[in-house]
């Protein structure tokens, strides 16, 4: 027997999350921290420690990063205990929260602290939990999205818990500052460094966990994905080559986005290939390959086969979703969209795709058309995002000759004293990701 | 590089000549600053050679350490250069106004207003290059921990007097600078390449001369061959004619130049060492002073020209009419000068080696405020900065073809009129996206609500600043014909949260500074390669 069948992903995902909720919930150490590879159930697991954490009568507060990641932890709460009393702090700005959150009748919604007092949940934002004041501090907190946050925002809110379990995904983004903050690089609480680094610098001996199991990415996908980006901490897929399937009623054309597309759906993934050329960011020719690449994918009728159900479900505008490096660029690529007339598909940065879910992702690749390699383009949790948001395929469409840009520009960044250094860096995986794609290449001249 | 400034570099580079990037002065200048001109020693970091210092460009101080090597030569020289700083900083410590500033009541934890005192001007320190901010930073850190004299009479090695105090100063200007906007501590190639755009890379832009050759080349000569011209032509010994603005000096200069006069010194030095009679020594010191003359000399034929440039840097700045918004920030920094005269009073220690976590993350925020303040500032006192927003969608400017009186729902109905601007710029609107336009100086806000004919129109709903009433106030609405330009950035920022004090710093981050609980650095383990 190949270790291959002996993996129960099933059982695998349930041994993690027991042992997780049992240093949560009995343990004595003061903080926990899950690593969660993309769409591992991270969500899910807080949903899970947050009711029974209740359950046990322990007052907590939730803190996300986002008032989105709020509003749905909100809402994916109330779905799983409409009964459980939950409280949404709120900032005082107009719309301060999903309007769905009005029909939830056990949500209590409030810009004040002392309003939501005594329920035995209530969530926030980070910058609001800052503006809070207790006599009293919680007696256990959930952080999500903990990678993501900042040291300094974990140092305003981290007087409100006693203990607190921190889940989030090393591999995404790292927080930034929008100033330089070498003063501080080396520093085990360098403001600027991810609130888990710091508080795994002064606090080491804190049991660490690791979901083992991704439920989003595809059997085609995990592999890549967890090699490229997590190397040392591997990860599997929890379906299997066969258990997903894309198909489209309408037949190839013989088009270059129309091949990339048939390599993705057989392969999960395809690389659209353009002329090598220098471009400026918003590189018309790309962001029009990118645009009808979608437009193909909506036209061609796909149907996604899926664990989920025995019948394939359409692929829709709103299960499909365009990443790009730069804000102008998703600005752009918005533009040429509507020119096609395609709406309601999610166009956005990686930074804002972020804990997001679509069935077919399409990317334009970060070092497209550029004469340099920047840290900001090499880094690696923004390729990381970008390919790991699809349960399906992911296309990338670029410019010939980024592998030979890589090789021109190795990482020249300054290597500061008791910073510790991330592997893999951005080059390496970014190679990785390259050399996987060039087996589904398709060379198109628009 | 934003669209707008690889334009204006495009345009330098087919002009001759670097093109506005500014058509205000975005940084206060103060009328009496310090010029600092410091040269460093070849391979031993932070060793001064020398400086030109002064406030008047005729007469600058020359300030020379004849053996860079010899610490005691290196104090005189920081006691000299604490004679001319401390005065000068001194000037301004004693004009105050009345202010006032919040304080939490430390017994009723309510925000009170407290009556202060407000340093009615600020010191402000001029150095060519960023390298200069750097070494005026590391002169800071080898000084403010030294010990007088006066302070500890069993101190090893005493600094001179006032030395200690020019480090926690030079210290606090360094600090300042990094603060963005900030004017205490000014970098002219900085300055300078924020207000023109040149057609060199922006690390061309570091060289003083070259950048000015840039903005302000000789009759007949294009900027670019002025630029060439400062950075490579040597006269016939060899030697730079515009010599690099420092700290670091050419190596040309030190191999044929400066090291064969050092040695000379160290000679006549020893020479006189070894005088056996008063006659003898009278003779050697002759020699040796004139060895000191010469290195004298040495040092101010290649500061001199960086000595003019900085002021004819300065001249063209001072062309500019300084921004709206610049005096604002020059406050802060008198705030900023305010506060760290008031703690050497207090006769606090000096600036500790490095931030506790609150402090870190305080300075953080801050400067994160500061840019963002800064970004919007910028564009709300400049039109070409305006231009750049638009430019890359995060502003645009238009006529106002229509306005629809509309109101909220609700038992007391609000006005909420619909404005239709026609624009050119394409603004990356989001669904009901914040758009804000300025109002008598104050950010009217308003939401996008749709595009027509393809984005040529944008229909907004203003939401704010028509007073209490159902009607508007005349003029807070805008009218048909009116030029108008709405920007998707604030305009101004929101003060963080507080965080708690040091003493309260949590767990997470090792508790408070100085317990066990903070992690301790270790020295590295020695290995067998550790020859020294």
């Amino acid at each position: 027997m190949t270790p291959d069948t002996a993996f129960d992903p099933g059982a695998e995902a349930g041994r993690a999350t027991d042992a997780i909720l049992r240093d949560t919930l009995h343990g004595t150490a003061r903080g926990v921290v899950v690593d969660s590879p993309p769409g591992a159930g991270k969500s899910t697991l807080v949903v899970r420690a947050a009711l029974e954490l209740a359950d046990a009568g322990r007052p907590l507060m939730v803190v996300a990063q986002t008032n989105a990641q709020v509003d749905d932890l909100v809402v994916r709460l109330a779905e799983k205990n409409g009964e459980l009393p939950v409280g949404r702090l709120h900032s005082s700005d107009a719309d301060p929260y999903d309007k769905a959150l009005d029909d939830l009748p056990n949500v209590r919604k409030s810009a004040k602290a002392g309003e939501l007092a005594g329920l035995p949940v209530v969530i926030s934002t980070a910058a609001k939990w800052a503006h809070v004041k207790v006599d009293e501090p919680w007696r256990h907190a959930i952080v999500d999205e903990a990678y993501q946050m900042r040291s300094d925002s974990l140092l305003a809110v981290a007087g409100l818990f006693e203990r607190a379990l921190f889940v989030g995904d090393p591999g995404q983004l790292d927080p930034f500052a929008i100033v330089g903050s070498e003063q501080w690089a080396g520093l085990s609480y360098d403001p600027s460094a991810s609130a888990v680094t710091t508080l795994l610098a002064h606090n080491p001996e804190l049991p660490q966990h690791r979901l083992p199991v991704s439920w989003r990415l595809p059997a085609s996908a995990a592999p890549l994905v967890s090699n490229a980006f997590y190397p040392y901490t591997r990860f599997r897929s929890g379906t299997d080559h066969g258990d997903r399937r894309l198909a489209f009623g309408v037949p190839s054309d013989g088009s270059g986005p129309d091949r990339v597309l048939d390599e993705a759906a057989e392969s999960g993934w395809g690389l659209l290939e353009l002329p090598a050329r220098h471009t400026p960011r918003t590189d018309p020719e790309a962001v029009r390959a990118v645009a009808t690449v979608v437009r193909r994918l909506l036209d061609r009728g796909g149907a996604a086969t899926s664990e989920r159900s025995s019948d394939p479900t359409p692929l829709t505008a709103d299960r499909i979703a365009v990443g790009t490096a730069h804000r102008d660029q998703a600005a752009a690529v918005r533009a040429a969209l509507a020119e096609l007339g395609v709406t309601d598909v999610t166009v956005d940065t990686a930074n804002r795709l972020q804990g997001r879910e679509f069935d077919v992702t399409v990317v334009l690749h970060p070092l497209s058309g550029r004469p340099d390699a920047t840290a900001f383009h090499l880094e690696t949790g923004r390729l990381c995002v970008l390919t790991s948001r699809h349960r399906h395929a992911c296309i990338v469409v670029c410019r010939a000759g980024v592998s030979e840009l890589l090789d021109d520009h190795p990482s020249t960044e300054p290597v500061q004293l008791g910073v510790t250094v991330k592997f893999p860096d951005g080059w390496e995986a970014n190679h990785a990701v390259l050399a996987h794609l060039a087996e589904h290449r398709v060379v198109w001249r628009p | 590089m934003s669209l707008i400034s690889t334009l204006a570099r495009l345009e330098a580079v087919r002009t001759g000549r670097a093109q506005p990037a500014a058509t205000v002065r975005h940084r206060h200048l103060s009328e009496r600053p310090l010029v600092l001109v410091p040269l460093t020693t070849a391979g031993e970091a932070g060793a001064p050679l020398g400086a030109l210092v002064g406030t008047d460009r005729d007469a600058p101080r020359l300030l020379v350490v004849p053996q860079p090597r010899d610490r005691d030569l290196r104090f005189a020289f920081l006691a000299e250069l604490a004679d001319v700083v401390l005065p000068y900083i001194d000037t301004f410590t004693e004009d105050v106004e009345a202010a006032e500033r919040n304080e939490t009541d430390p017994e009723t934890g309510k925000r009170i207003k407290v009556e202060v005192e407000l340093c009615a001007d600020a010191p402000q320190l001029i150095v060519p290059s960023r390298a200069g901010v750097e070494l005026v930073r590391l002169l800071g850190r080898s000084m403010r921990f030294r010990r007088t004299a006066e302070q500890d009479p069993e101190t090893p090695h005493p600094a001179p007097p006032h030395v200690p105090l020019l480090g926690r100063w030079l210290t606090h200007f360094g600090e300042r600078a990094r603060v963005p906007g900030s004017a205490l501590l000014l970098a002219l190639t900085e300055v300078l390449g924020r207000h023109w755009a040149t057609g060199q890379s922006s690390l061309e832009d570091q060289h003083l001369g070259a950048l000015l050759a840039w903005i302000d080349p000789p009759d007949g000569v294009s900027g670019a061959e002025a630029a060439l011209d400062a950075e490579l032509r040597r006269d016939a010994q060899g030697q730079l004619v515009c010599p690099p603005a420092g700290p670091a000096t050419d190596p040309a200069f030190d191999n044929k130049l400066l090291a064969p006069a050092i040695e000379r010194y160290d000679r006549a030095r020893t020479a006189l060492a070894a005088a056996e009679d008063g006659m003898e020594a009278d003779d050697r010191l002759g020699e040796l002073t004139a060895a000191e003359r010469e290195i004298r000399a040495l040092v101010e034929s290649v500061t001199r020209p960086t000595w003019d440039a900085v002021w004819h840097g300065l001249d063209l700045l001072r062309g500019l009419p300084e921004g709206a918004h610049a005096v604002d920030r020059w406050t802060r920094d008198r705030w900023s000068f305010t506060g760290h005269r008031d703690r050497i009073t207090a006769g606090e220690p000096p600036q500790p080696r490095r931030d506790d976590a609150v402090t870190a993350a305080n300075k953080l925020a801050t400067r994160e405020r500061e840019q963002a303040r800064l970004d919007a500032q910028e564009a709300l006192d400049d039109p070409l900065v305006m231009a750049g927003r638009r430019l890359a969608g995060e502003a645009f400017a238009g006529e106002v073809t229509d306005v629809v009186m509309a109101y909220s729902e609700g038992k007391s109905p609000r006005p909420r009129p619909l404005v239709t601007v026609r624009t050119d710029d394409r603004p990356h609107l989001g669904e009901r996206a914040k758009v804000f336009r300025s109002l008598g100086g104050k950010p009217q806000s308003a939401e996008f609500v749709d595009h027509e004919e393809e984005g040529a129109l944008v229909v907004l709903r203003v939401v704010d600043k028509m007073g209490r009433g159902k009607e508007p106030e005349t003029g807070s609405v805008p009218e048909k014909g009116d030029r108008i330009c709405f920007t998707l950035f604030e305009h101004e920022q929101r003060g963080g949260a507080k965080l708690p004090d040091p003493e309260e710093t949590p767990w997470t981050h090792g508790g408070p500074p100085g317990e066990e609980s903070t992690v301790q650095e270790s020295a590295d383990p020695v290995t067998e390669e550790d020859v020294l």
